[in-house]
């Protein structure tokens, strides 16, 4: 089943993402020092590294949430410099960040949580799809109306997957996706992120899995998968910087 | 509906409705303000007749705590799973966001007042001679305290130490409202012999300041997390 919110993307340029010798510091720790990276609109670029490599940064340097400390950056046409500036919102709101943190209200169900992220974007019900985002994750009707708080570990991640996919992002940002997921969960999220691709959105995937963003599945689905998308690439983090595989 | 109204009532109506659902008000913040109440008038029951002369103060005394836990509460459920972020990604309004949460605060203090006052009737036999003023004042100071609240309720969700930070920042700040209300509330109780209309404006003004501030400087704070 095709998630309807794909239906209609429609992205005027080829750079979803330009990084140049990006530094960032937390504290007085360089995370990322002097990051370049290029990430074309339907591409999948996996990211992998060691235990604080910088990926996590990476990806919250490409969603706006930590400051360039030094070097150039641009996301979605626009300039990462002045990313944190009150107002930014409006290019932050067509990226899709998924972090180790689910970000979701324990408190409201799954469905209200979905709605809610959508409403946060301006986004219409119909034009979202937020229960065919739901099904689309193969999160059974009935949990749809359940408080997220008294869902397993990997149903939420399903939610909050769900909560990135309503937003529409023409960038994707993803830290670890597959964790706590079991394989048909992976299936489903891989399936998302291809048919994201394919409809012209960006995707950085930070994974520890050995066969990369579409590890989660069988060979014989991998070889599939991979052969649909010419545009997957995968780059390494050391020592904040990129290393192409 | 104008799109930040939209807004507003969407932030505003997500923290009630966990508020309903989590009862953390009902369960927690209630028993607690009651609690102080009565431990006061436990403490001066010798004399019923100062315990009806200090029951504005106890009254707001009781309020303000409240309202701390009813503030660090507000921003403890953005801070639980890195919900903050939802907000700087979205294309909402910062002052939006800061409506809403001052408005589902200020939803539970007018609660939390209901409750109260309804104990200052009961537990120290207080008598109501102005009921407008005493509404008025009530509203007007859980404006100003919500405002407020929400204001550096954000402040102090940054930092490592926000749960002992939130009261050193919040209380000074909140001096006015506390002397303002409590002021009003004497008047309306008739139990001091002061114009309690006149403080009215000390508290709309409190309340106007703080709710201007917050919308214009929100932004900024919400980004420097």
């Amino acid at each position: 089943m095709a998630f309807a919110g794909f239906d209609s993307l429609n992205f005027a340029m080829d750079h979803a993402v330009s990084l140049r010798s990006a530094v960032v510091l937390l504290g007085r720790f360089p995370a990322l020092s002097g990051a370049d990276l290029s990430v074309e609109r339907g591409e999948i670029v996996t990211v992998r590294g060691a235990n604080g490599a910088g990926k996590t940064t990476l990806l919250r340097l490409c969603a706006g949430l930590v400051r360039l400390y030094r070097g150039e950056g641009e996301v979605l046409g626009s300039s990462l410099a002045d990313a944190r500036a009150a107002g930014a919102g409006s290019w932050r709101r067509r990226v899709g960040f998924l972090g180790h943190e689910t970000r979701l209200y324990g408190d409201l169900t799954a469905k209200e949580n979905v709605e809610f992220a959508r409403a946060l974007c301006g986004l219409g019900r119909r034009e979202s799809g937020d229960e065919s985002a739901l099904e689309q994750l193969e999160l059974p009707t009935r949990l749809h109306h359940e408080r997220v708080s008294r869902l397993s570990a990997g149903q939420q991640r399903r939610v909050a997957f769900a909560c990135v996919m309503v937003r529409r992002p023409e960038l994707w940002l993803l830290d670890e996706p597959h964790a706590s997921l079991d394989t048909e969960g992976r299936k489903c999220i891989d399936g998302v992120i291809a048919e994201a691709a394919v409809a012209g959105a960006a995707v950085i995937v930070v994974t520890h899995e050995q066969g990369g963003v579409f590890g989660g599945v069988s060979a014989e689905t991998q070889a599939r998968s991979l052969s649909s998308f010419p545009n997957l690439r995968n780059v390494a983090l050391a020592g904040g910087r990129v290393v192409e595989c | 509906m104008p799109a930040s109204l939209r807004l507003t009532a969407l932030v505003a109506s997500k923290d009630l409705r966990i508020e309903l659902r989590s009862r953390v008000l009902l369960n927690h913040v209630l028993p607690f303000a009651v609690l102080v109440l009565i431990l006061f008038g436990f403490a001066l029951d010798a004399d019923s007749e100062a315990l009806r002369s200090f029951a504005p103060g106890l009254f707001w005394v009781a309020v303000l705590l409240a309202a701390l836990l009813a503030v660090g509460r507000s921003f403890a459920l953005e801070r639980a799973d890195g919900a903050l972020d939802s907000f700087r990604l979205s294309d909402i309004s910062p002052a939006a966001v800061f409506a809403g949460k001052a408005l589902a605060i200020f939803v539970q203090l007018a609660a939390v007042e209901a409750v109260l006052g309804a104990g200052i009737f009961i537990f120290y036999g207080a008598s109501l001679e102005k009921p407008g003023l005493l509404v008025a004042a009530g509203l007007l100071a859980a404006a100003g305290i919500a405002s407020a609240g929400t204001l550096y309720g954000v402040v102090a969700s940054q930092l490592a130490v926000r749960e002992t930070i939130l009261p050193l920042l919040l209380l000074p700040v909140l001096a006015p409202v506390l002397i303002g209300a409590t002021r009003a509330f004497g008047d309306a109780f008739g139990t001091v012999a002061v114009n309690g209309w006149s403080w009215l404006g000390l508290l709309g003004a409190f309340a106007l300041v703080y709710a201007t501030f917050g919308a214009l400087v929100f932004g900024h704070l919400l980004e420097e997390g």
